[in-house]
């Protein structure tokens, strides 16, 4: 069983919790969508169960798929009544996807996005560092800040050549 | 809520929504004709991010009106009904005219998003806080290109100013009010949009000088009409290629 993350479980329900956990995110399938920060709250009222979720990106085209992810997951385990509820606040923010999560990204091949909390310059300006999921090498440069989804930038590294996912800062 | 009320968010809820809607077709006419690939993907995600703006605004419009659709408000009102701003139709031109429309129009969003987080309407506060985040990154992007462009070469300079001064004329209309709208800036719902347009002007004169440019004579003559269902032609050829399916095929679902 993975780890839920701790940054946005609120401790109840680990039944239910674990179950959405094993809906993967269909962009990005090395993390959930629990890592992601993408669900909110899990809660049961008799036998009906519903399933927060916000979006990454207004415009974010996955959200469907994960509504019928999720719905899919909990019929598997024998829940049928199982709504899902769109909510925008809090907006999601990259301090939401969890330090092993990160690690999990930058396996993958996608350099993690920094704290904005702890580095302003993320959002706005150029991140202080970003480094190379490839060779580690922080002699990185940014191609363009839109990439092959709404929440991924374009980078190369000037060490190893690579061109580079990095996930970006909101 | 009283009706009059209501019918006052929905008008400025529908103003919204229609800026984010028509702007972001108009930028999804680059999808595959952009410059060079990195930028068609950039316009191409900025115009998603619009689409997913309007999805928002849309959706709280139909719970205002009880029971319509987003898609009602996308596909079932003729030109005369959209009240977005007329910058937004303009049709792209050459890259340095949509560049300059972009950062006329995002620096015009972020002081209203800015404030708009503010407002005593939780969805359209939550909303705000969600779209300024993206609105950030546009921002950039605008900003980035105007600088490039303007301190490049003698040809692009040249041409970036052509195109903020040919847009200039449209940017008045961004700021027009209604009698409606004023009640919830009253009411502490809808920030005061024409108290938006001097942070507005410093920020944009601020770019251009970086980039070299010269900032337009604020005594140009500004084309209004979005908020009295005035448009310019070219609003209808894009209701024209949007609406033309779900027209010709009412109902239908794929
Ligand atoms: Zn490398």
């Amino acid at each position: 069983m993975e780890t839920l993350n701790p940054l946005v479980w609120n401790g109840k329900e680990p039944e239910l919790w674990n179950i959405a956990n094993e809906v993967v995110d269909p962009e990005i399938p090395v993390l959930t969508v629990v890592d992601m920060g993408i669900v909110r709250d899990v809660t049961r009222e008799g036998d009906n169960i519903t399933v927060k979720i916000t979006p990454t990106y207004s415009g974010c085209p996955a959200m469907e798929m994960i509504s019928t992810d999720i719905k899919a997951a909990f019929h598997r385990k024998g829940f049928n009544n199982v709504s899902i509820e769109f909510v925008l606040s809090p907006a999601w923010t990259t301090d939401w996807i969890s330090d092993y999560a990160k690690d999990k990204l930058e396996k993958y091949g996608i350099a993690p996005p920094p704290r904005s909390t702890a580095d302003k310059n993320a959002i706005l300006g150029k991140p202080k560092e970003v480094r190379c999921p490839q060779c580690k090498s922080l002699n990185t440069v940014m191609i363009s800040n839109f990439g092959s989804t709404a929440c991924k930038a374009l980078w190369k590294c000037e060490d190893c050549k690579e061109p580079f996912d990095y996930f970006k800062c909101i | 809520m009283s009706n009059n009320s209501n019918a006052a968010l929905l008008e400025f809820v529908l103003r919204l929504g229609d800026n984010n809607l028509i702007l972001g077709h108009r930028l999804s006419e680059w999808c595959s004709n952009g410059p060079f690939l990195e930028e068609d993907i950039a316009l191409s995600n900025i115009a998603l991010d619009y689409l997913g703006q309007t999805r928002i605004l849309y959706t709280y419009a139909g719970t205002l009106e009880g029971g319509k659709t987003e898609d009602f408000y996308a596909y079932e009102r003729f030109e005369h009904e959209f009240t977005n701003a007329l910058i937004t139709e303009l049709p792209n031109g050459d890259y340095a005219h949509s560049i300059a429309r972009q950062l006329y129009y995002s620096v015009f969003a972020d002081l209203l998003l800015t404030e708009l987080m503010k407002s005593k309407d939780a969805t359209l506060s939550g909303y705000a806080a969600k779209a300024i985040k993206e609105t950030a990154y546009h921002l950039r992007h605008a900003t980035d290109w105007t600088l490039r462009l303007g301190d490049g070469t003698e040809e692009s300079h040249q041409r970036m100013q052509k195109a903020i001064d040919d847009l200039f004329m449209y940017t008045g209309d961004m700021f027009a009010t209604t009698e409606k709208e004023k009640s919830l800036v009253a009411a502490g719902i809808a920030p005061d949009v024409p108290a938006l347009k001097a942070a507005w002007t410093k920020k944009v004169e601020s770019v251009l000088k970086e980039a070299t440019l010269t900032m337009p004579d604020a005594a140009t003559w500004q084309m209004q009409g979005s908020r009295t269902n005035r448009h310019t032609e070219h609003i209808g050829y894009i209701i024209a290629e949007m609406q033309y399916v779900t027209r010709a095929y009412p109902g239908n679902k794929w």
